[in-house]
This record gives C-alpha cells, sequence and structure tokens, in this order.
C-alpha cells in the first residue's frame, strides 16, 4: 500500500515535470530570442533599408516584403477557400465526387510545404512564366493554405445547427438568403479564425518562398508583384547560414526573428480573440 | 367531406435510400380545418408533413412517388418554385428553432425578404403576428432582446408567429407541444384552434388527448401507411379498424 | 372561388430573387471548381515532372541506390536511400523524446492540472506551435549545436540529435493539444465508474481514461509524425545536411524535405537532376499523405466511440 502511493508520486511528478518542460521550452526560446534581440529594435531598424552586407541599418524591405505576401496570399487563397466551403458543405450534393473531394482537401493539409514550393518553382515560375516574384509565392503559399483553409471552413459551416436552415428554408427563404442571413453570420467567425491561423503559418513558412521569389539581397523595394523581394523568414534563413560574416550579421538575425515572431504572434491573437468573444456570443 | 380539399395525397410513396417511409398514401385534408396526424413513433408522420412544404428536398437520400396537390396544384411539378411554395406552407418544427437574433427580427426576417421593407408595416405585421401567438404581453417590452433568452413555450409561440408573418394559407406543425409544460402547451392548443379560422392546419401529435381536443379531423398512421382517416370525433368514438383502436385505447405494443 | 396561392400575380421582385440565387449557386460553383482544379493542378504537375524520372531508366537506382550524387560530371548517381534513411532516423528520434513527454503532458493537462495551470499551459502551447520553423532552425543551429556538442564531444556540430531534439519540440504542440482533447472527451461516466470501484486516480488513468483515449492519442501522434517527416527548415539548419549512410544519431545527416531546398535552387530547368528532385516531392508527398490518411482514419474510428 506504501509503496503504490509513493509510486503515484512518482508518477505524478514525472507528468508535472513533462508540463514544466513545456513552460521551460518556451522560456528558454524566449530568452535568447529577446536577449538577442531587443536592443537591436528600433524605428531606424525597422524603417531602413540593410547596409553593409547586412551587417548594419534595417529590415524594412524584408517586413514589407512579408506583409505585401501575406496581403497577396490572403486576397487569393481567402476568398477561393472560404467559398468553396461554402459550395462543399451548402449547395454540393453529397456523393462519391464531393467525398473525394473533402478527402484529398483533409490530407492536402498535411502536405510539406516544400512540396509546394517545388511544385510552384515548376508551375508559377517556369511553366506559367511568372518568373520569381511576389505573385508566385503568393500562389504558392496560397496553394499551401487553401485545404486548410478549406478544412476549417467547413467545420464552422457544420457547426451551424440544421434546424436553423430548415427554419429559414420553411419560411420561404431561398437556398442563398438562408445561407447568407443564417448560416454565415454565425460560421463567419470560425472560418476567419482558422483562416488567420493558417495564414500565420504562411508568414512564417520559409521553404515554398526559397525557390518561388525571395531575394537574399536587394538594394530596391518589389516594383510590382512580378518583382523579386526579401522576406523576413527567408533572410533570417540565409542570413544565419550563408552569411560571410555570421557573427556580425546575427544581431540583425535576432531583430528579425523578434520582428517575424511578433507578427505571427499579433495574427494568432487575433485569431485567438475572434474565436474566444464569439464563442461567449453564440452557443446553441 | 362537403368541405373543400386543401392538400390532397396521391399515391403518395417516399424513400429513404432503400427504406420505404410512406406507403401509397391518399388522403384529402380539409381547408381551414385542423387535422391531426397520429400514429407510433417512426412511422412516417414527419415524413409526411415534410412533403407538404417540400422540406424533405433537403435530405439527399429521399426519393419521392405521386403527387401532392396543393389547391389543385402538383407542389412536386417541376415547374413549382419550392421557395414560393414555403412561403405559402408555413412549418413550426418540434424543437422551438427561433434565429439567434432579436425578437423583432424573428417576425420581420421573412416578411422583408418576400418584399416588404416599410419599417411601419413591419412593426405593424410583427405586432399583429405576436398577438396572434398569444406572445405579444409577454414579450412587447423588449422586442430586441434575444430569442434564444425567451423560455421554451415562448420560443414555440415565437416560432408560430414567425410563421404566421408571411401569411400562409396552411401551417404544418411537428409535434410543436412536445418540449413543453402544460401551460404552454394550453396556450398553444388555444392559439390553434385559434388559428383554424383562417387557416388550414395539420399537426401530428403523440398525445391523443391533443388530438382529440384541437382537430377537426384525424389521420392514424401506421408503418408508413395512413390506416383511417376521418372525423376526430369519428376516429376517438368509433374507430372503424382494429389497430386504430389499439392504439388510440393504448393497447400497443 | 377559392383564393388561388399560384397564380397569384408574379411579381418581379420574386423573379430577382431567384434569379440571384441561381446566380450566386454558379459563382460558388466556380469557386469551388476553381479551389479543386488548383488542387488537383498540383498533383497533376508533381507527377507529371517526377515520373520522366522514373521512366528515363533511373527508376530502381532511384529506390535501392545508396549514393546521391547528382552533381557528378561523369556518373551522377541519384539513390534516395541516404535520404530516406536520414528522415527515418530523425523523426525517429523525435519520436522517441516527444511521445512520453507528449502523452504525460496530455494527461496531466486533462486530468491533474489545476484549471488554472490549464488555462496558462495551454496558450503557451499554442504559442510553441505558432513560432516558424526557420526560428526553430536559427536555435538549433546557434545555441541547441553547442549543447549537444559540450555534453556529447559529438564530430559534427550540427548532427541527427539536433535535428531529432527541435523537430520533438515542434511536434509537441500538436500531440499535447489533439491528445488532451482525447483524454478530455473520455465521457466522465466512465471515470466515476472506475473511480466507484474504488481505483485509485492514477489507476483510473491509467487502466481507463488513457485506453478509452488510445486512439486519438494515436492519431495525434501520427499527425506529429507527418509534421516532423514534412519539415524543412529545421533539419536543413540543424542536421548538417550530409547524404550519407549513417546510424550514428551524432553524425551528419540530410533528410529527403532538404534535399530539395538545397537543390532546387540551382537545378537547370528539366534535367534529368531537376525531374529527381521531382521524383523525391513524389515520394515525400505520397508518404506524408499516407501517414495523413491513416491518422485520418483512426481518429475517425475514436470520434465515433464517442
Ligand atoms: N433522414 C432520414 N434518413 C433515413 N431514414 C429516415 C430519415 N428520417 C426518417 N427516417 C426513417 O423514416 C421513418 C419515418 O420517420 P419519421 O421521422 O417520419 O417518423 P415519425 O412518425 O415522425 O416518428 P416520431 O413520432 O418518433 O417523430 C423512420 O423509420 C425513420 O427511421
Ligand atoms: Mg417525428
Amino acid at each position: 500500500m506504501k509503496w503504490k502511493t509513493i509510486k503515484e508520486h512518482i508518477i505524478y511528478s514525472l507528468l508535472r515535470l513533462s508540463g514544466l518542460f513545456i513552460v521551460c521550452t518556451l522560456a528558454i526560446l524566449l530568452f535568447y530570442i529577446l536577449s538577442g534581440g531587443i536592443g537591436k529594435i528600433s524605428w531606424e531598424f525597422l524603417t531602413n533599408f540593410p547596409t553593409n552586407g547586412m551587417m548594419s541599418g534595417g529590415i524594412f524591405p524584408m517586413i514589407l516584403g512579408t506583409l505585401s505576401l501575406m496581403t497577396l496570399t490572403m486576397l487569393i487563397a481567402l476568398p477561393l477557400g472560404i467559398f468553396s466551403a461554402i459550395y462543399l458543405v451548402e449547395y454540393a450534393k453529397p456523393g462519391r465526387f464531393t467525398n473525394a473531394i473533402r478527402l484529398a482537401v483533409h490530407n492536402l493539409a498535411g502536405v510539406p510545404s516544400i512540396v509546394y514550393g517545388l511544385v510552384g518553382l515548376g508551375l508559377f515560375v517556369v511553366f506559367l512564366g511568372l518568373g520569381l516574384s511576389l505573385v508566385s509565392a503568393a500562389l504558392t503559399l496560397a496553394i499551401m493554405v487553401l485545404p486548410i483553409i478549406i478544412a476549417s471552413s467547413q467545420e464552422a459551416l457544420r457547426a451551424v445547427p440544421q434546424n436553423i436552415r430548415e427554419g429559414a428554408l420553411a419560411l420561404g427563404s431561398t437556398k442563398w438568403e438562408t445561407t447568407c442571413h443564417h448560416v454565415l453570420p454565425y460560421a463567419l467567425p470560425g472560418m476567419l479564425t482558422g483562416s488567420i491561423l493558417a495564414l500565420s503559418r504562411a508568414a512564417g513558412e520559409t521553404a515554398p518562398i526559397i525557390m518561388t521569389g525571395a531575394a537574399f539581397y536587394m538594394t530596391h523595394l518589389p516594383s510590382s508583384i512580378f518583382d523579386e523581394f526579401m522576406a523576413l523568414p527567408y533572410s533570417i534563413y540565409t542570413l544565419a547560414t550563408q552569411s560571410s560574416n555570421a557573427e556580425a550579421t546575427r544581431p540583425t538575425v535576432f531583430g528579425a526573428i523578434l520582428v517575424l515572431l511578433l507578427i505571427v504572434l499579433c495574427m494568432n491573437l487575433v485569431a485567438i480573440i475572434v474565436r474566444n468573444y464569439y464563442r461567449r456570443k453564440y452557443r446553441w | 367531406m362537403s368541405e373543400d380539399i386543401e392538400i390532397e395525397t396521391r399515391n403518395l410513396s417516399l424513400w429513404y435510400g432503400d427504406k420505404q417511409a410512406l406507403k401509397n398514401i391518399d388522403m384529402k385534408i380539409p381547408e381551414e380545418k385542423v387535422t391531426a396526424i397520429i400514429g407510433p413513433s417512426g412511422c412516417g408522420k414527419s415524413t409526411l408533413i415534410r412533403c407538404f412544404n417540400r422540406m424533405n428536398d433537403i435530405i439527399e437520400i429521399c426519393r419521392v412517388k405521386g403527387n401532392i396537390l396543393i389547391d389543385g396544384k402538383d407542389i412536386y411539378d417541376k415547374t413549382m418554385d419550392v421557395v414560393e411554395l414555403r412561403k405559402n406552407v408555413g412549418m413550426v418544427f418540434q424543437k422551438p428553432n427561433p434565429f439567434p437574433k432579436s425578437i423583432y427580427e424573428n417576425i420581420a426576417y421573412a416578411t422583408r425578404i418576400h418584399g416588404i421593407k416599410n419599417k411601419k408595416k413591419l412593426n405593424e405585421i410583427v405586432e399583429k403576428c405576436l398577438k396572434q401567438a398569444f406572445l405579444w404581453d409577454e414579450v412587447k417590452d423588449r422586442l430586441d432582446g434575444s430569442a434564444r433568452s425567451l423560455s421554451g413555450g415562448q420560443q414555440q409561440r415565437l416560432c408560430i408567429a414567425r410563421a404566421l408573418a408571411i401569411e400562409p394559407k396552411i401551417i404544418l406543425m411537428d409535434e410543436p407541444c412536445s418540449a413543453l409544460d402544460p401551460i404552454a402547451t394550453a396556450k398553444i392548443e388555444e392559439l390553434i384552434r385559434y388559428l383554424s379560422e383562417k387557416y388550414t392546419v395539420v399537426i401530428v401529435t403523440h398525445n391523443m388527448q391533443q388530438a382529440a381536443r384541437v382537430s377537426d379531423y384525424t389521420a392514424y398512421m401506421y408503418i408508413g401507411e395512413v390506416i383511417e382517416f376521418g372525423k376526430t370525433k369519428q376516429i376517438f368514438e368509433n374507430p372503424s379498424e382494429e389497430n386504430t383502436e389499439n392504439y388510440i385505447t393504448g393497447r400497443f405494443g | 372561388m377559392k383564393f388561388d396561392l399560384f397564380t397569384l400575380k408574379k411579381y418581379d421582385y420574386k423573379k430577382i430573387r431567384n434569379l440571384k440565387d441561381n446566380a450566386i449557386r454558379k459563382i460558388l460553383f466556380g469557386f469551388g471548381a476553381t479551389a479543386v482544379i488548383f488542387i488537383i493542378i498540383i498533383l497533376v504537375f508533381l507527377l507529371i515532372e517526377g515520373l520522366p524520372f522514373f521512366l528515363e531508366g533511373d527508376g530502381i537506382d532511384f529506390f535501392t541506390g545508396d549514393v546521391w550524387d547528382p552533381s557528378s560530371p561523369n556518373t551522377p548517381r541519384y539513390g534516395i536511400l541516404p535520404m530516406v534513411l536520414g528522415t527515418f532516423l530523425v523523426t525517429l528520434g523525435a519520436i522517441v523524446i516527444a511521445v512520453p513527454i507528449g502523452i504525460g503532458c496530455s494527461i496531466y493537462l486533462a486530468e491533474i492540472a489545476h484549471p488554472k495551470i490549464r488555462e496558462t499551459l495551454k496558450p503557451i502551447i499554442e504559442i510553441l506551435a505558432g513560432i516558424p520553423s526557420v526560428v526553430y532552425g536559427f536555435f538549433a543551429l546557434i545555441i541547441l549545436s553547442t549543447w549537444i556538442d559540450d555534453f556529447f564531444n559529438s564530430t559534427t556540430k550540427l548532427n541527427a540529435l539536433t535535428g531529432s531534439i527541435m523537430l520533438a519540440i515542434m511536434m509537441l504542440p500538436i500531440i499535447i493539444s489533439l491528445s488532451e482533447d482525447a483524454i478530455r472527451s473520455v465521457p466522465q461516466e466512465m471515470k466515476e465508474a472506475s473511480l466507484a470501484l474504488g481505483l485509485s486516480k492514477w489507476d483510473t488513468i491509467r487502466g481507463v481514461v488513457v485506453p478509452a483515449a488510445l486512439s486519438g492519442i494515436t492519431a495525434a501522434i501520427i499527425l506529429g509524425v507527418a509534421r516532423a517527416i514534412g519539415e524543412t527548415m529545421t533539419v536543413l539548419m540543424a542536421t548538417g545536411n550530409a547524404p550519407v549512410i549513417s546510424f550514428d544519431m551524432l553524425s551528419s545527416m540530410r533528410t529527403m524535405t532538404a534535399t530539395i531546398a538545397i537543390e532546387m535552387g540551382e537545378v537547370p530547368f528539366g534535367s534529368t537532376h531537376y525531374h529527381s528532385l521531382f521524383a523525391v516531392g513524389i515520394v515525400l508527398f505520397a508518404i506524408t499523405f499516407i501517414v495523413n490518411f491513416i491518422a485520418d482514419r483512426v481518429m475517425k474510428r475514436f470520434r465515433e466511440k464517442y
């Protein structure tokens, strides 16, 4: 009996330890990134061009590149993803075909990003002749996040109870009126939450943009969406691994990481706020 | 039957996939009367009344054969406008399903999508329907409040008011009282009696007394078939089929 | 004469509504079709660009060859084995580290932790899940590798172990949050039944809760594995990228994902080397698709149970 309680105490401690491990991991990560990067953050760093082989100056083009890449990706993926989810859930007749699409969408959400990069290079950059450009990279990322956006939007739509739809239809609403007035208002927060989370993943993605348009160094901002661009994740990668003077560029890397983390975490935060706000508002 | 016929089914059969849920149903539901549909659970009562406004359309595996005539027009005809049909055949569901909007919006919504946008007119309609549904006094001070904060009985009366707002000719009710307490039930029964002056009401119920109290006609269904259909008084007092009698008197498995 | 419902004068408003409804249906179908075509194009393009490589006669050598040396001027060799092994070992290492911690942490969160602790831990896990992989890669490259070097005195600073540890940390959020969901969805009655029989809390967790949630936990682990297999930047920056066959976790290794990332930028379009990378992509795609599919199946079975 005694041994048993001791054993349980040990097990409980181990379980607690595993929880502690998670906390420590984040703490260590944040400690190094903050201590390395916080001193670098300044108005000049955020708004200036890099100088002196990126050892000094700012990271403005990278920030701008990442933000415009995100915007473009969102403009492509959001309408496509959300509207096709609406079609699949509200309109498509269930059958083999719809099922196959559902299955494909679901499983494609787990395909490695590098595979999308590979195809993006072959398809958009070379085959369609869009070249190494913002638009090639955005299309690649859009296709990458599309399955995730569709899958989470479908889930949000299905969470709206069927009897609300029946109620609206029984009053003589058309299909679209039913969807637009009675389904979307309640599903949209969920759809947006999933979409923002997907886009925040895309914001930090490096592999797909390595090959589709991110540039190591540019002296000017991209002049159009058909121009190459600099992006935070790619710069972090190249500066960390390929810089001729790794030690000297390190502070820049830390600073860039901090900014990237802020962008990504802000997007996450927005998603979480949207989710919590509406979760409290609608209970079925 | 001397009355005018509102709904007529001709040899109506229905399948869910391979499973037949309705078998060759022929019945004539008279106008401006209350018709009750009774029968053991799973016999197809809901399925039948969901045919009258083609609510079954949204169930993919559902197939219908035969005809349903409403005011002489076949509602399963290809040229039938389902949206228009549903505007004319209102429905109240078993579980109250108000929209998660304000009380006012719940009623004004359908009126508005059917073309009435005048604010004053809408206010009038909302008030009239809530009064018809005996709900006005309870909610008149909180029309902007959430419909979901109403009690179950109030929600159900709101759903009835909602159905009245589009001025249907027929109102279908699928066990409208099954989630309600006796007092709320009594209120709704009173409402049904009152509605039958102007509307054709078809009500599905499990409550035999309720059927006897509110309906003029009663149909008894058993495993997808209408066994007996006639004046309520006659069905309850002098059923011609043994099966009906067993069910009504509670001698039923 | 009866009032006739259906011959009411047809006002235009109704027509417009119907037209609009139909138009929107078509537009939505257009969007759905476009998205699906996009997705299908990805698959088709991957196959079109990868299959020629198999057909050119290198197919067998591809799967059995143990040397990857595509840039050799005389005899380029395209053997995928070193990379498959690299992916396998690095992932295996990550599993060994992440699974016990992940399951332990999810049990702790779902059954033991005080609600307040849980509420603080959950956002931490979400943050970990949201950190971009290049940041993990950087951490591995700059900090973790020196620790490993100090501790094990390894020959190369960047090695499979560094990658495994980093991947484990990236897998943990997935494993923990999904397993926790699974554990928490075990019906309360089951736990109460067990406690009512006089079993201790730990016996209940071990004997009732975890077995009941096992398929959900399994699915969580498989999904974590899928993430690890497909991860690029972290391993690219952490494992040293030597495409050689080795079973030593302290030696440099190269995964399939890293190979594509490293070589894609420099291959001439349409060359054998170019197609060989698509062939690697197909293999990678197939593996992750199958792994995800299995996870999906297991998860479905779990959901059906409760
Ligand atoms: N969506 C559906 N898919 C398949 N079968 C269905 C579906 N809806 C109903 N059924 C079947 O059709 C038969 C009739 O169902 P229905 O709901 O009409 O019964 P009911 O008389 O309304 O029962 P209750 O009194 O319990 O509401 C049942 O056997 C039921 O299993
Ligand atoms: Mg029913």
